[in-house]
C-alpha cells in the first residue's frame, strides 16, 4: 500500500507537507530493495538542499547508496533517532523512519511530483 | 552473464516460493536473501539456519598414486590425514597464486573428495586432472550431488532427529557417511559461519527434501548475504576476495592449511617469507559505516599501506568490520588506520581475528544434542 497522502520522486523518496515544512523519506519498494539498512548520513539542519541532488548516503549490509533530496529547500531537521535505529527505515519507511524535514519549500515543485497511483504505475514500468 | 544463462540449483524452485531475492553467484541464479540478511546472520549464531550451497563443485579421487598427487596439488599436508578427515587447503599455481580453496575430505586410504567454490570448478578440475597422474582415477560429481549447510548451535539436534545413524560422535572438521530416509549421504562437521554444523552431499532430490525437513524443524533458510557476513565475523576468506591467482596465501595469515615439509606446486614462493609483502589483517572501524572492496587503506599521515578486499557491518558486533591486506609494517594489533572510501576517510583499528569471539563450531557437540 503506497500512502496517498504525499508525492513521490522517480529517484524513491517521498515527500509530504507537514504546514509550513515537507517531511523527506524512502518508498517502502526503495527500502526493500536496500535490504537491511545498518547506516544513514543525514544532512544537517541549516544546509540547504536542490531537487535531484546527492544530500546523504543510506548504507544496506550489502552496499552504499545515495540519498537524493526530491526538492529543494533548507533542511530543517533530520531524524537523529535513525542513528541507533536504522531499521526503523526498513520496518516504518513512511513513518518513524523519515529522513529528513525542509523548509522554505517550493509548493509547485512538490505538486510536480508522482502521486501514489502514478508512482505505483512508474514501479510496473521499471519491472 | 544474462538471467537466462544462469544454473539453476536443485532448490531454485523452492528459492521462489519462499520468496527469496535472487542474484546471479558463481554462474548459478541464487538465493541472497528471504527474509533478511540480519536475520539469518542472527539465526544462525543463536538457533539454526540452512543454506542451499548445491551451486559448489565436488570431486573425487582415487587409487593408489592418489595421496602423491594431492600432495603435490593442495598446501596443506594430505599423507598424515587418518581416513574420516577433512582438511582446508589452497591450490596454487607455479607462481604461488591461488586458483582455489578447498576442503579435501579422506574417505578411504586411496579415496579423497574434494569441495571447491562454483565459479572456480571447472577450471580446478582442469588444472588438478591435468597434473595427476594417468593411474588416478577421477570423476566430477559437481552435477550429480546436492550439497546442503546446516548450520547453528541448533543443527546437532536436528541433524541427530534426521540422520539414521549416530551423529555426535562427529569432531570438528571429520566427516562420515550417514543414512537419511534410507539412502547415502556424505556429512561433515565443517562450514562456512565458524558455528557448530554441517555439510552433506547426496543426491540432488534427497538434498532438497533435507533441506526441506530443515526447515520442518526450525532451521531458517539463509541466502548468500548471511553466509558472507557470518564468514566475515570469523576473519574467513572468500576466493576472489581475500584469495586470488596473484595472491600468496602465506600473506593470508591460513599458515595452519600451508604445510612447510613438502613440495607442491607453487610451494617454492608460498614457503619464501621474503615473497610475503603483505598480511591479512582484521579491521574494526569506530561506527556502523562500512568500508567496502577496493577501499583503500591508508596510515593516518596520508601514505596507502593496503586495500580493503570485504567489509561489511557486523549484525553481531554491531559496528563495522573489514579485511584487508596491508604492508606488514601497518599490520601491528592496536594500529590505528584510515580507510579512503571515496566519500570520507573512516578509522580503523587493527584487531585480532576472528571479529566474533563467541562461534561455537570447536565446541563439544554432545553439549548441544539432548
Amino acid at each position: 500500500m503506497t500512502p496517498n497522502d504525499r508525492k513521490y520522486s522517480t529517484t524513491h523518496e517521498w515527500v509530504k507537507v507537514d504546514g509550513e515544512l515537507a517531511v523527506v523519506g524512502i518508498s517502502d519498494h526503495a527500502q526493500e530493495a536496500l535490504g537491511d539498512i545498518t547506516f544513514l548520513e543525514l544532512p544537517k539542519a541549516g544546509t540547504s538542499v536542490e531537487k535531484g541532488t546527492e544530500c546523504g548516503v543510506i548504507e544496506s549490509v550489502k552496499a552504499a547508496s545515495d540519498i537524493y533530496s526530491p526538492i529543494g529547500g533548507e533542511i530543517a531537521e533530520a531524524n537523529d533517532a535513525l542513528e541507533n535505529a536504522p531499521e526503523q527505515v526498513n520496518q516504518s519507511p513512511y513513518d518513524t523512519g523519515w529522513l529528513f524535514k525542509v523548509k522554505g519549500i517550493d509548493h509547485a515543485e512538490i505538486d510536480a511530483l508522482m502521486s501514489a497511483d502514478d508512482y505505483e504505475t512508474f514501479l510496473k514500468e521499471q519491472e | 552473464m544474462t538471467q537466462a544463462a544462469l544454473l539453476k540449483t536443485p532448490l531454485h524452485r523452492r528459492h521462489l516460493e519462499l520468496n527469496a531475492k535472487m542474484g546471479p553467484f558463481g554462474g548459478y541464479d541464487m538465493p541472497i536473501q528471504y527474509e533478511g540478511i540480519i536475520a539469518e546472520h542472527l539465526a544462525t549464531r543463536r538457533a539454526s539456519a540452512v543454506f542451499d550451497t548445491c551451486h559448489m563443485g565436488e570431486f573425487l579421487f582415487s587409487g593408489s598414486t592418489v595421496v602423491d598427487d594431492l600432495e603435490r596439488l593442495v598446501s596443506c599436508p594430505v599423507a598424515s590425514m587418518k581416513v574420516g578427515q577433512c582438511r582446508y587447503g589452497f591450490i596454487c599455481n607455479e607462481a604461488g597464486g591461488v586458483l582455489d580453496d578447498q576442503i579435501v575430505y579422506r574417505l578411504g586410504d586411496n579415496e579423497f573428495f574434494m569441495v571447491v567454490n562454483a565459479a572456480t570448478q571447472p577450471a580446478d578440475y582442469e588444472w588438478l586432472t591435468s597434473h595427476m597422474s594417468d593411474t588416478t582415477s577421477r570423476e566430477n560429481l559437481t552435477d550429480a550431488t546436492g550439497k546442503i549447510d546446516l548450520q547453528g548451535p541448533a543443527a546437532p539436534k536436528i541433524m541427530q532427529r534426521l540422520m539414521d545413524e549416530l551423529v555426535g560422535d562427529m569432531k570438528f572438521y571429520r566427516c562420515k557417511h550417514n543414512r537419511y530416509r534410507g539412502r547415502k549421504i556424505l556429512t561433515s562437521r565443517t562450514g562456512y559461519t565458524g558455528e557448530l554444523g554441517f555439510e552433506v552431499y547426496c543426491d540432488p532430490d534427497l538434498a532438497v527434501r533435507f533441506f526441506d525437513e530443515c526447515l520442518e524443524n526450525g532451521a531458517k533458510p539463509a541466502g548468500l548475504g548471511a553466509r558472507d557476513t557470518l564468514r566475515l565475523e570469523m576473519g574467513l576468506p572468500l576466493y576472489g576476495h581475500e584469495l586470488n591467482a596473484e595472491r600468496n596465501p602465506a600473506e593470508s595469515g591460513f599458515t595452519r592449511s600451508i604445510s612447510n615439509d613438502k613440495e607442491f606446486i607453487g610451494s617454492h614462493r608460498v614457503l619464501d617469507s621474503a615473497a610475503a609483502r603483505d598480511a591479512l589483517v582484521g579491521l574494526e572501524l569506530s561506527s556502523r559505516r562500512a568500508a567496502r572492496a577496493g577501499d583503500k587503506v591508508l596510515v593516518p599521515d596520508g601514505a596507502p599501506v593496503g586495500e580493503i578486499t570485504s567489509g561489511s557491518y557486523s549484525p553481531c558486533l554491531e559496528k563495522a568490520v573489514a579485511l584487508a591486506y596491508v604492508r606488514k609494517d601497518s599490520a601491528a594489533l592496536g594500529a590505528m588506520l584510515h580507510i579512503d572510501t571515496g566519500r570520507q576517510h573512516l578509522e580503523a583499528a587493527v584487531v585480532e581475528l576472528p571479529f566474533y569471539k563467541e562461534a561455537t563450531g570447536r565446541k563439544r557437540m554432545e553439549d548441544y544434542l539432548d
